[in-house]
């Protein structure tokens, strides 16, 4: 929510870290890699093996710890009934009963190995890329060859986010002083679509000022990128290390 | 609240998917004009800040999803929208993934997709304010259910395990369905008042 919020402005992350010195593609670019390994994992030791890797990331990262481990417990409610059915619906050995429905173990080894997965690459994100100012994310992605579309949908969306949350506490605390309080009614939810669909129009007559005012300085569909994103040759240090890490996982994963 | 996180689906899933995302993006960023983009993210931007506001129902409260309002207001452009939002999400706040953004972007852009073809055109052609509330309530729970039913579908492919589950994962979407219809239909009734525009997916206004 901080990094959003700050979006354009100059770094205000709390991080000096060591993290903070490996350029954003990089960053972005081992993130995808240690995901996509992580999820190839399939046996617990490995799993907290790359478990401890995100959490020496997070530490070198210097991620906030509290926050960090309320981000890390939000998981969606459906998905925790998925996980909690897992223990019955595996076969295998029994475990215990509840409810004269019994729970094997490779039932509750999947749904551990699911939450330590989900975790573990949160985690690493979190530590990679979510330290980034969202503008040095997507010049990141622009230099990984994402379409420049929708690098510059996301840049624009970015800077926008900032923009609207100010327009939307604006209409919430006026909505307030004429005393609505959202409870779980239909009121309340007439009220919610009202509020959006004014910060739609409110938004949309911005956007098309904004439009105006971007032709008249020329804008023409695109914008220069600040160079300087590109992967440095002082990432080599990080890079071939983090990458031989990934390796040993992966060769373990296929030996053991 | 359609968060499908990293680990949970199987390999074929995850890429067909991320596939179809793809070629979905490739093909809205066609009919994307570039110096549109700017009011494309004022609007995703809107999107995004809405799915972020805690709506109470019951004990409880729910994330909007807004799949129905997106696509009738977005049209195509929905899905390079659901796909920013999602990094975003995943970057900055911990939701979601990084293997799942190919699959979640889908379940949610499609029913977007969805609406703004079957809906989209009857919203424009409607004069009686009950009709356009009553569309715009379909517009709102139909999104959601759709969205449901695609989380269900990524899950029973990947796993013969999570299939018990899925009946409880359905009905998890039954009070955000509700939320959604309601609220959907108030903003489409305000928006076809004040600033029919904004609804006229597909047509000679892009965004």
């Amino acid at each position: 929510m901080t990094a959003l919020a700050s979006a354009g402005s100059t770094a205000t992350a709390p991080t000096a870290g060591f993290i903070d010195a490996v350029s954003p593609s990089t960053r972005v670019g081992a993130a995808i890699a240690f995901a996509v390994a992580t999820v190839a994992l399939d046996r617990l030791p490995l799993l907290a093996l790359a478990l401890a890797i995100a959490v020496v990331l997070a530490a070198l990262a210097r991620l906030p710890a509290a926050s960090t481990a309320r981000r890390l417990a939000g998981m969606d409610a459906f998905m925790l009934a998925v996980l909690a059915f897992l223990p019955f619906t595996v076969p295998g050995t029994p475990l215990f009963v509840v409810a004269g429905l019994s729970a094997s173990a490779e039932g509750l080894r999947q749904a551990v190995a699911i939450v330590l997965t989900a975790n573990t690459i949160v985690l690493a994100v979190l530590a990679l890329v979510g330290t980034l100012e969202p503008v040095a994310l997507g010049r990141a992605l622009a230099a990984l060859k994402v379409p420049d579309k929708v690098v510059h949908l996301l840049l624009f969306t970015v800077r926008y986010i900032a923009v609207l949350k100010d327009e939307y506490g604006r209409m919430v605390l006026a909505m307030r002083a004429r005393g609505f309080r959202p409870r779980g009614n239909r009121h309340t939810w007439n009220s919610f679509g009202w509020l959006f669909g004014m910060l739609l129009v409110r938004s949309f007559e911005r956007s098309e000022r904004i439009h105006a005012a971007m032709k008249c300085r020329g804008f023409s569909g695109r914008f220069c990128l600040v160079e300087g994103e590109i992967a440095s040759p002082a990432d080599l240090p990080f890079a071939t290390g983090f990458g031989l890490l990934l390796v040993l996982l992966l060769v373990a994963k296929v030996v053991w | 609240m359609a968060h499908i996180p990293d680990g949970v689906l199987s390999a074929p899933v995850l890429i067909g998917a991320a596939a179809a995302t793809a070629v979905g993006v490739a093909i809205a960023l066609k009919r994307l004009d570039s110096e549109r983009i700017p009011q494309t993210a004022v609007l995703t931007a809107v999107f995004f800040v809405a799915s972020l506001v805690h709506i109470p129902i019951g004990p409880t409260s729910v994330h909007p999803l807004l799949s129905g309002l997106m696509g009738l207001v977005l049209g195509w452009a929905a899905v390079p929208a659901v796909l920013v939002g999602l990094v975003l999400q995943a970057a900055f706040f911990g939701f979601g993934g990084i293997t799942v953004l190919g699959v979640n972007t889908f379940n949610i852009a499609l029913p977007a997709l969805l609406i703004a073809a079957v809906i989209g055109p009857l919203l424009r052609t409607a004069v009686n304010p009950r009709r356009i509330a009553l569309l715009g309530a379909l517009a709102g729970a139909v999104g959601v259910v759709l969205t449901a039913v695609l989380v269900c579908l990524s899950l029973a492919f990947s796993a013969q395990e999570y299939r018990p589950a899925l009946t409880i994962v359905l009905a998890s979407y039954a009070p955000l369905a509700a939320v959604e219809a309601v609220l959907t239909a108030a903003a489409v009734s305000l928006l076809r008042r004040v600033k029919p525009e904004l609804l006229s997916v597909g047509g000679a206004r892009h965004a």
